[in-house]
């Protein structure tokens, strides 16, 4: 528990909660100019989380105490899962209980408490949205799980840490799984965080909604802390691939000088990605949800295929 | 050396002439022609094999042992044969219309073609140029199989190309396997994939490798001799092409697949030590043998029911090959022997009577004996030839067969011996209201080429009475070479 | 840090796997007939790749002909006949794409197991990628069974046989030239035939769906 550990948990935590909406709000401006509209400003989702803060929350009266529960869980585990992956520095305090696996884990507590919370006010949307939302977790899970499983081989260690330390250390090569991993996580991240080509985060039409529904009933400072779960959960999903793919720049352990790096070097990294998210939204167009198993499928066989590549070629 | 260079161009060429003259009237005689020096060449090979020994030419890259050469001159034979009888058989069908000119000179230059593929693939000494000949040999055969153009012959081909392409394929990944094994003992050059070079080295082969190789063997080259489970295209492929096609696939394309399979058997029994081989080979064949009986059964149509029964009379000779040992090798050679005349001599037989009678179904051919006396017996006697009858030659082959698994294996005995005996009542049930009994069938315009069907029994007959001296020490030098 | 001709070996086998995969899951016979022209030419690549790295001449004349072969001529054939055939459909599968997926990754387990062992005693450079070659075998096959038009089983055949020639590339150094030649001989030859099969089977049936050739049953 040394003080660069905590400070640096600290640092990645204040990170995460400005750097989440600040990056939803990156993709969104560089939609609208990809699309030839003119865009929001980059500060707009901090307006808006400002807005509902201030608002009041209006709730059925059949709502559950889960229901109230739900955004403040949701919150905790986002911003849990983003302090364990290893953003700015792998020296975390935490690292000992950043797993890999913990990691899925987190996300999954999260799916289940807005799946129940949006049931549990009766209404169809809701119900619609959280049979959806199983149903693209139920496929993603495992396809998300074999690509932290062939980092994992690669690096020997399910820590997220040692993943990273291991993978910034190796000499630049060719190497076929984890060129297979990549895409597949590409697809399992625009799956669980609702992007075109599976979801699309701008629609008002209730019957092709699948996060936007889970949200519908809720309002105020609830709808706020759900919003910002949303987007830290980009973040997070961002800074995981970040950190297993493009590793370099992060802090190792008892490196002082190179915390202050890490800060630019991920919003460069970040801002980076934001505009790949941003092409492909536009490029690509949104599936009909009898096809989101089939792509689901493909993320999952090509998880496994780069598992078994490694195994093979020893690459 | 000059006798195997005659012996594979003359085919080849009368392949391509045939292409080019086919449509004249008198292309079926040129067809006879060419099977005519073809089968002259074939028996100046055996000749030349019989008196000084195994023959090797072209750089090692073909050769011609005891085995194979009995091989070649009953391909040649039972190949000219064919092409006489389908002299006035074609004629018939065309005048009926079911084979246009431009149908009929396919058919005779691929007939020519098919040839050339068969004697290649049982001269070569390459194994990789064995399996080239043997997917040629379906290539040249799948759109005669086709040729009349109805649904069923149209399915029958295609089960036949894709079926036979995907077991060839196997055996293509067996070759390579091979080629493997054998790139490590005979080094990295075009020698490794001869079978005479592989013979000398074959207790170095790596027992691992050639057990899978032996596998994919088996299981390719299998899909072509019709063991069962891979036997699905055989029945449809051989009932709907036309006769003389039924023929020499019955006769003779099982025998050259057969023939593959044990080249490649001797290797792997080589190289491995263990009788999994011979066991392997025992397994399909007793399988092949039981379950065809049983589908023979429930046939109605004549050429397939007479199709499993070409898959039960392969599956035994598989299982004689597989069992080993000089009397079982023997009897292996005997029955292909015998089989190949016999069952184009039935299918001869057949083609007219279905002809007569403008079906295949048999329930609606009856009496032939009044309308073509000939055609009834030899259909007649064939039948019994083909069911194991003595003194037919294929009463001796499953004779000893029999009495050798009896030592041996006796656990197969009473499969094998029912096998037999239901294929024996499903056959005779059958083709015994065929021939007696009153018609109201019609004589055939052509005179019925007849000699060939009798040719074929008579020598089945020979073969079963008194084998040559020369004949029985040619079987037996053929049978040692198996191990 | 492995060589970089053994590196690119096994990008190309990858690569060779995940098209594999990728006509396993394709609907359009289009996109069919790119996809298995692209699968020759990383076919090539490997070869040039394992030529290059060890100075097997024959190796290089082995590449011309693929590249002739699968890259060119056979796609060549394939265009025309689709569209003298005017087959344009987007063909369904006879199981669902994600269970076929999910078999696809057994076999490929299957194919890695089986190879194993083998892989073992070969000298080659590319030793490892034998097991992916035979995982190409089997879901070509796979992709054959599952279809129900003609033309994505004449090409799942194809590239069962592009399966079977990385495996002779990666077990051995390639057959001997004359067992190559021969080979794709047949292949063209094959392919000849079957276009005028098919032209034969559409004039009957009007179609090229395989159900219609599935009335011979045992009765």
């Amino acid at each position: 528990m040394s003080f660069e550990g905590v400070f640096a948990q600290l640092a990645a935590a204040v990170a995460a909660l400005v750097l989440g909406p600040l990056l939803t709000g990156w993709v969104n401006q560089w939609r609208a100019w990809l699309q030839n509209r003119s865009a929001p400003p980059l500060l707009q989702p901090f307006r808006t989380l400002h807005k509902l803060f201030w608002k009041e929350s209006v709730m059925a009266h059949e709502a559950s105490p889960l229901y109230r529960l739900a955004p403040y869980v949701v919150f905790s585990c986002m911003l849990l899962a983003s302090m364990i992956i290893p953003t700015l520095s792998t020296n975390l305090p935490l690292a000992p209980a950043a797993d890999a696996i913990a990691l899925v884990g987190l996300f999954a507590l999260a799916r289940l408490f807005i799946s129940l919370a949006a049931m549990d006010v009766g209404t169809a949307f809701g119900t619609l949205g959280a049979r959806r939302e199983m149903l693209v977790g139920f496929l993603a899970e495992p396809a998300f799980l074999m690509v932290l499983f062939t980092a994992s081989l690669i690096t020997n260690s399910t820590s997220l840490a040692t993943i990273v330390a291991s993978l910034s250390h190796r000499s630049l090569a060719i190497v076929p799984s984890l060129a297979f991993a990549g895409v597949a996580f590409t697809m399992v991240s625009l799956a669980e965080n609702a992007r075109v080509p599976v979801d699309n985060p701008a629609t008002h039409l209730e019957l092709t909604m699948i996060h936007e529904a889970l949200l519908l009933e809720y309002s105020g400072r609830h709808l706020a802390l759900l919003e910002w779960a949303a987007s830290l959960k980009l973040f997070a999903y961002s800074c995981a691939g970040l950190a297993i793919f493009f590793p370099w720049g992060v802090a190792q352990a008892n490196d002082r000088t190179a915390l202050l790096f890490s800060l630019p070097v991920l919003v460069a990294k970040l801002a980076a990605g934001g505009i790949g998210l941003a092409v492909i939204e536009t490029i690509l167009a949104k599936m009909r949800i009898f096809r989101v198993p089939e792509f689901l499928a493909t993320a999952f066989l090509l998880g496994v295929l780069a598992l078994l590549v490694h195994l093979l070629l020893g690459a | 050396m000059d006798a195997l260079l005659v012996l594979l161009a003359v085919p080849l060429a009368g392949g391509l002439s045939l292409w080019i003259l086919g449509e004249r009237d008198s292309a079926p005689e040129i067809n006879a022609a060419f099977s005519f020096t073809t089968f002259a060449a074939a028996a100046w090979l055996t000749e030349d094999v019989v008196s000084t020994g195994p023959v090797s030419g072209f750089y090692e890259q073909f050769f011609v042992d005891p085995l194979n050469v009995f091989l070649v001159a009953l391909t040649a034979f039972v190949g000219l044969t064919t092409s006489l009888f389908s002299r006035p058989y074609m004629r018939t069908e065309r005048d009926k219309g079911r084979m246009t000119p431009a149908r009929l000179r396919l058919y005779h230059s691929m007939y020519q073609l098919f040839m050339f593929t068969m004697l290649l693939a049982l001269t070569t000494n390459n194994m990789g140029i064995l399996w080239v000949a043997m997917e040629a040999a379906t290539l040249t055969t799948v759109l005669l199989v086709s040729v009349y153009r109805t649904a069923a012959s149209l399915e029958a081909a295609w089960k036949y190309f894709i079926l036979c392409g995907v077991g060839i394929a196997q055996a293509l990944f067996g070759t390579i396997l091979l080629y493997f094994a054998a790139e490590r003992v005979l080094g990295p050059q075009g020698d490794a994939l001869l079978w005479t070079h592989l013979d000398i080295v074959k207790h170095q082969l790596e027992p691992a490798i050639m057990s899978l190789a032996f596998v994919f063997l088996l299981v390719g080259y299998g899909t072509k001799v019709g063991l069962v489970p891979l036997h699905n295209w055989l029945p449809d492929a051989h009932a709907e092409g036309p006769t003389p096609i039924s023929a020499v696939l019955s006769g003779l394309l099982l025998n050259v697949a057969l023939y593959s399979v044990i080249r490649c058997k001797v290797l792997a029994e080589g190289a491995l030590d263990s009788r999994f081989a011979g066991n392997m080979m025992m397994g399909f064949g007793l399988l092949s043998t039981v379950a065809a009986a049983f589908f023979l059964s429930r046939q109605r149509d004549i050429k397939r029911m007479f199709a499993y029964s070409s898959i039960e009379h392969m599956g035994l000779t598989t299982f004689a090959f597989g069992m080993g040992g000089p009397i079982a090798n023997f009897a292996g050679l005997l029955h292909m022997t015998v089989h190949s005349l016999v069952k184009s001599a039935i299918f001869f037989a057949v083609g007219h009577a279905a002809q007569k009678a403008g079906t295949q179904v048999m329930e609606d051919i009856r009496g032939l004996l009044r309308v073509s006396p000939r055609v009834g017996w030899g259909l007649m006697i064939g039948t019994l030839a083909i069911l194991g009858m003595p003194p037919f030659g294929v009463f001796a082959s499953e004779f000893l067969i029999l009495t050798t698994a009896m030592r041996e294996h006796a656990w197969a005995t009473p499969l094998l011996l029912l096998a037999l005996g239901v294929a024996f009542a499903a056959i005779f049930s059958r083709v015994q209201p065929m021939v007696f009994g009153e018609t109201t069938l019609r004589p055939l315009p052509y005179q019925p080429a007849l000699v060939p069907v009798f040719v074929h029994l008579g020598l089945g007959l020979m073969l079963g009475l008194y084998i040559p001296p020369y004949l029985a020490a040619w079987y037996q030098q053929a049978a040692r070479l198996l191990g | 840090m492995t060589p970089i001709h053994v590196q690119l070996v096994n990008l190309f086998a990858a690569g060779m796997l995940l098209l594999s995969f990728a006509m396993l899951s394709q609907r359009r016979i289009l996109a069919l007939i790119h996809l298995y022209a692209l699968q020759g030419l990383a076919l090539t690549a490997s070869t040039v790749a394992v030529a290059w790295a060890t100075g097997q001449h024959h190796l290089y004349w082995s590449a011309a002909i693929n590249f002739t072969l699968k890259v060119i001529v056979l796609p060549w054939i394939l265009h025309r006949l689709i569209r003298r055939l005017s087959v344009k459909w987007d063909v369904e599968t006879l199981i669902n794409i994600p269970s076929m997926m999910l078999v696809g990754i057994v076999l490929v387990v299957f194919a890695f197991n089986l190879a194993l062992p083998i892989s073992e005693f070969s000298r080659s450079i590319a030793r490892s990628t034998l097991g992916i070659a035979l995982a190409c075998v089997l879901l070509s096959f796979l992709m054959m069974i599952t279809r129900s038009k003609a033309v994505p089983q004449v090409i799942g055949f194809l590239s069962m046989e592009n399966g079977l020639f990385f495996a002779a590339t990666s077990a051995t150094y390639g057959m001997p030239m004359v067992v190559e030649l021969g080979i794709a001989l047949d292949v063209l030859v094959g392919m000849v035939i079957l276009g005028v099969f098919l032209f034969q089977i559409r004039e009957q049936f009007d179609s090229l769906d395989i159900h219609h050739l599935e009335k011979l049953k045992e009765d």
